[in-house]
């Protein structure tokens, strides 16, 4: 197997040629087709484990670098490669990918060969968005995913699943077309491309924007990013698309999709636009906060379990927007991790509540109530995730938030301060809702015979857990991967704050540092919380 | 003046055409065979075609620069002669469903194609209204050819008053131009004074005439009841054949002759932005697939326009710089005409007999039905919509690229708006075909057969489609070639 060449093409193509030849089969046998299916996304996943070898620790830049001439005039090229960011989130969705073909198992049952074509296609459009460093082509995957993410919804959904489906792709679609038109415009004055190239000429001042197009550049492709992460005011089709979708279809959405925004944010809107960035960063962080506390208090106010989840995302996401354009390291690697972590963490609720729904049918959190009794196994895997989701210590949501807080304090102490009001509420929504659901006694008696987790969901919940729990304590595996990039990122969007940092360590060692810094930070605060 | 063989020689492609519509009509009192028509139809448009490539390698001007047989002129004869081409093959099965007449649908369709390549090779503008006439009679008889149809003739009927006021227009705004410049040919309009308020009107006039063959707003109100009525092969070559024909002359006209140009920046402007909310407006609200398509068709004349925009807002730099702007129009009209051929083939041939299920509604659960049927019309929704991997990407790519290229960034805009909205109306019809199921009788009814000569059609247009979706190179450096703009 390629071990180097040309494994990103590798790990972007693999689970198109699966789907291709999953599509030549006969879709009869479930069993066949799902095993089939399970095969390519753990093959794909085992695929992305060798990025953990190729990505040095420490190393800037991109690594696995892959270049070819597409098409000749204007200049395309198919250009990927790979840094400590993507490289985690690649990770992140081939690792979901198999845990949603086996949350599909049982609960698809019509059209099951052409649902996990779509799994697949879907992750060679992710997978193709994070490793793309060709504007062009990084546009192209953008929009190729959005056709299995809108069939996901829309064939294999809930009642309302159409509806849904089309609002998913208007949206999305509104924020890429005028994406495009950005694109284009920032190819006019750079005749590239070329993400690398363009920020090569920036950094040597071959390329100077004026403020005002340098703006309009960049709400060009923010508001494509913010759209998909969402941010409020944008996120209206999130409680619509989360709550039609299948359970995998969720997973991904919920795990990965939303990821997409916020990684756009980090790999263009920054290093592309800096001085637009630090002048839109106020607003930004204002919606962003918005987000956190309004994504929050509807949540606590959901009578739907799975709207809860859905609305817990846009408050969770906001964060890392904040941690985004708080222009702090720390911030950024936290958001980074947030990233990841809000990923598994959400990723599993959505498995949970997919489970409940597979035995009752329906999301009212109003139908269940003492769930513990008859299910004290889902019951418990139910705890350990809403407890990392709402960011207790040791697992993998406070790691993420801690940081976010923690950068974004030492810059703007009054936005921490906002921002830590959602820490709260989602401690609030997620243990209500969590009494309301499980604890008591049964309300109602068509719950009592429902069974426990099954082998196949104790499998995937305990996967889940344990990827959790690692996070939770063995964050600066992660960190300490990412932050060569994250301080790239800072580097690019403010110069002066590198300079600040060479005054201190060397510039090289400074990232190193600065994950141990916060490694240390929060080790002491979790002696502290203990 | 006798002319030359070389003069026959460039404008062999329409001698062949022709020749071929009179043969028809000569063999068909004596022949009964119907096969025998559709072979003949078939060689006679790839003859044409092929004496397309062997005219453009003898290149240069015709008949004293009446015609001008170039790269330009070959692009657009291979465009309408395929479009003729992939027309027959649909168009046989149709008729026998249909239980029309053979040999006179042919024959009209090579007059139709003679005039459009007369059109795209005309270098003066008497020649090009003989070329309009030509095809614009002949789609007229052809809209109508479902004599016991009531809408067919409807469609005949708007076809033929409205065409022929438009081309009064056409033929008016000829007069005033020579009235202003003392020539016809436009190489030598080029060189006359283009601030005179006659020359201004006269091609104004001619905008008007050529904007409702291309059915821009507010030209365009004919097009949903004429394409609806039409035989659904016929509309297949409305959409594709002659709009390309009308496109290549107003990019002669309004890009070669500089005097025209400056003036026309706002009226390519208003023009773009009008076609593209008209046809995307009026599209959401259709229920019938034949009239969904119509009004997708204006609203691409729209993004069309809006590169002729750019063309005419770069002219002064020179053609060195518009030259993308011209490539995008050349590419969006061949991804435009796979796509519409295509779509309006499966559409004819899901109709069934008389034409009955034209309904979106009649479309539900089809990829349960047909799936294969169901794939490919999705593949054309999507083309039609820009995404990626498919021709139609391509096309409204260079289109923006040529749009911000030329500072029109409000423009550049309102396309996106505009494709957001016609996001709108495509997606329902997958919509329709994926996820709803499908009627009682439908599905008691079975699949529709696809004849092989459909399917021939759908290959073509398919492949082509994702081909120039994945792969533009070798027709944009075609395009590109500095002869094709330099004219």
């Amino acid at each position: 197997m390629p071990s180097g060449g040309h494994l990103l093409s590798v790990l972007i193509f693999f689970p198109a040629v699966g789907a291709a030849a999953l599509m030549m089969l006969r879709g009869d046998d479930h069993k066949v087709v799902g095993s089939i299916a399970m095969l390519i996304a753990v093959a794909e996943f085992l695929f992305s484990l060798l990025l953990l070898r190729s990505v040095p620790i420490g190393a800037s830049g991109y690594q696995l670098e892959e270049f070819a001439k597409w098409i000749p005039a204007p200049p395309i090229h198919y250009h990927l490669g790979v840094d400590g960011i993507s490289m985690f989130l690649v990770l992140l969705t081939a690792f979901l990918t198999p845990i949603s073909v086996l949350a599909s198992w049982h609960s698809i049952q019509n059209r099951v060969k052409e649902f996990f074509v779509m799994l697949l296609l879907l992750e060679v459009g992710v997978v193709g968005v994070f490793l793309s460093l060709d504007l062009f082509l990084f546009f192209l995957f953008w929009e190729l995913m959005l056709i299995p993410m809108a069939f996901l919804i829309g064939i294999w959904g809930h009642e309302r699943r159409v509806y849904a489906a089309v609002k998913f792709v208007l949206y999305t679609m509104a924020g890429s077309i005028l994406m495009l038109v950005g694109i284009i415009w920032l190819y006019n004055a750079t005749g590239t491309f070329d993400v690398p190239t363009i920020q090569q000429m920036l950094a040597n001042g071959q390329l100077v924007l004026e403020p005002r197009t340098e703006m309009l550049l960049f709400l060009a492709f923010f508001v494509a990013f913010a759209i998909k992460v969402p941010l409020f005011p944008l996120h209206t089709w999130l409680p619509d698309a989360h709550v039609e979708a299948p359970t995998a279809g969720s997973v991904m959405l919920a795990g990965v999709l939303l990821k997409l925004g916020t990684y756009g944010m980090i790999r263009f809107c920054l290093p592309l636009f800096p001085e637009a960035s630090h002048r839109a960063a106020r607003w930004v962080a204002v919606l962003a906060i918005i987000g956190i506390i309004y994504g929050a208090l509807v949540s606590l106010v959901q009578p739907n379990l799975k709207k809860l989840v859905a609305y817990s995302s846009v408050s969770h996401l906001g964060f890392v927007v904040l941690g985004i354009f708080a222009f702090h390291n720390i911030s950024m690697q936290g958001a980074v991790f947030q990233m990841l972590a809000h990923g598994v963490s959400t990723g599993a609720l959505f498995l949970l509540v997919g489970m409940l729904y597979d035995r009752r049918h329906t999301f009212e959190i109003s139908e269940f109530g003492g769930l513990a009794t008859p299910m004290p196994k889902l019951a418990a895997f139910f705890l350990f995730v809403a407890l990392s989701s709402l960011g207790l210590p040791m697992l993998n949501g406070f790691v993420g938030e801690f940081l976010i807080l923690l950068g974004t304090y030492q810059r703007h102490w009054g936005w921490a301060a906002w921002a830590a009001l959602g820490v709260i509420l989602s401690a609030c929504y997620l243990l209500w809702s969590y009494q309301r659901v499980f604890f008591g006694d049964i309300t109602r008696e068509k719950n009592r015979p429902l069974p426990d987790v099954s082998a196949r969901e104790n499998w995937v919940l305990a996967i889940m857990a344990v990827v959790i729990l690692w996070m939770g304590v063995g964050s600066p595996f992660i960190t300490r991967r990412t932050a060569a990039a994250t301080q790239t990122v800072m580097d690019q969007v403010e110069p002066q704050w590198a300079y600040e940092a060479a005054a201190h360590v060397k510039a090289k060692a400074h990232a190193n540092h600065v994950s141990s810094y916060a490694a240390h930070t929060m080790s002491v605060k979790r002696l502290g919380t203990r | 003046m006798l002319p030359q063989a070389i003069d026959l020689h460039r404008v062999l492609p329409e001698l062949i055409w022709s020749a071929f519509g009179v043969l028809v009509m000569l063999l068909q009192p004596f022949v009964r065979s119907r096969q025998f028509f559709s072979f003949l139809a078939l060689f006679g448009s790839l003859a044409g075609t092929v004496a397309a490539a062997t005219a453009f390698l003898h290149g240069g001007p015709g008949f004293h620069g009446l015609v001008q047989s170039d790269s330009f002129t070959f692009f657009f004869r291979l465009l309408v002669g395929s479009v003729s081409f992939l027309v027959v093959l649909a168009a046989g099965p149709y008729l026998d469903r249909e239980r029309l007449p053979i040999a006179e649908f042919y024959a009209l369709l090579f007059f139709a194609t003679a005039g459009m390549g007369v059109l795209a090779s005309a270098q003066e503008l008497l020649t090009a209204f003989i070329g309009l006439e030509m095809s614009s009679i002949s789609s007229y008889v052809l809209a109508g050819y479902r004599r016991d149809s009531l809408k067919s003739s409807e469609s005949a009927m708007k076809y033929f008053l409205l065409g022929s006021f438009a081309t009064a227009f056409f033929l008016y705004g000829i007069a005033l131009v020579y009235g202003a410049t003392g020539t016809t040919l436009l190489d030598k309009m080029a060189l006359s004074d283009g601030t005179s308020t006659l020359l201004k009107l006269g091609l104004a006039m001619i905008l008007i005439g050529l904007g409702f063959k291309v059915a821009a707003a507010p030209f365009q109100v004919w097009t949903p009841d004429v394409y609806e009525g039409a035989p659904t092969p016929v509309t297949a070559l409305f959409s594709a054949g002659p709009k390309a024909a009308a496109f290549a002359l107003l990019l002669r006209i309004f890009a070669t002759v500089p005097a025209a140009t400056k003036y026309w920046f706002w009226a390519f402007w208003v023009l773009a932005a009008l076609t593209m909310f008209a046809g995307n407006l009026g599209a959401l609200v259709q229920t019938n697939m034949k009239r969904l398509l119509a009004y997708s068709s204006i609203a691409h004349a729209g993004y069309i326009l809006v590169a002729f925009a750019a063309v005419t807002s770069m002219a002064q730099g020179g053609s060195e710089e518009a030259a993308p702007a011209y490539a995008a129009v050349l590419f969006y009209l061949l991804s435009y005409a796979l796509v519409k051929l295509g779509a309006f083939t499966i559409v004819s041939q899901l109709g069934g007999a008389g034409e009955k299920n034209l309904s979106i509604d009649d479309y539900a659960g089809l990829s349960e039905r047909q799936p294969f049927v169901a794939a490919m019309l999705s593949i054309y929704l999507l083309s039609l919509l820009g995404l990626p991997v498919t021709a139609g990407f391509f096309g409204k790519f260079y289109i923006f690229k040529a749009a911000v290229n030329s500072h029109l960034i409000s423009l550049a805009v309102l396309m996106a708006i505009n494709s957001v909205i016609g996001a709108y109306y495509y997606l329902r019809v997958i919509v329709v075909m994926y996820m709803r199921e499908p009627s009682a009788e439908a599905a008691a009814a079975g699949p529709v057969p696809f004849p092989i000569g459909v399917n021939a059609v759908l290959l073509i247009t398919f492949v082509g489609t994702i081909l120039f979706g994945v792969y533009p190179n070798p027709v944009i450096n075609f395009i590109l070639r500095p002869s094709l703009l330099a004219h």
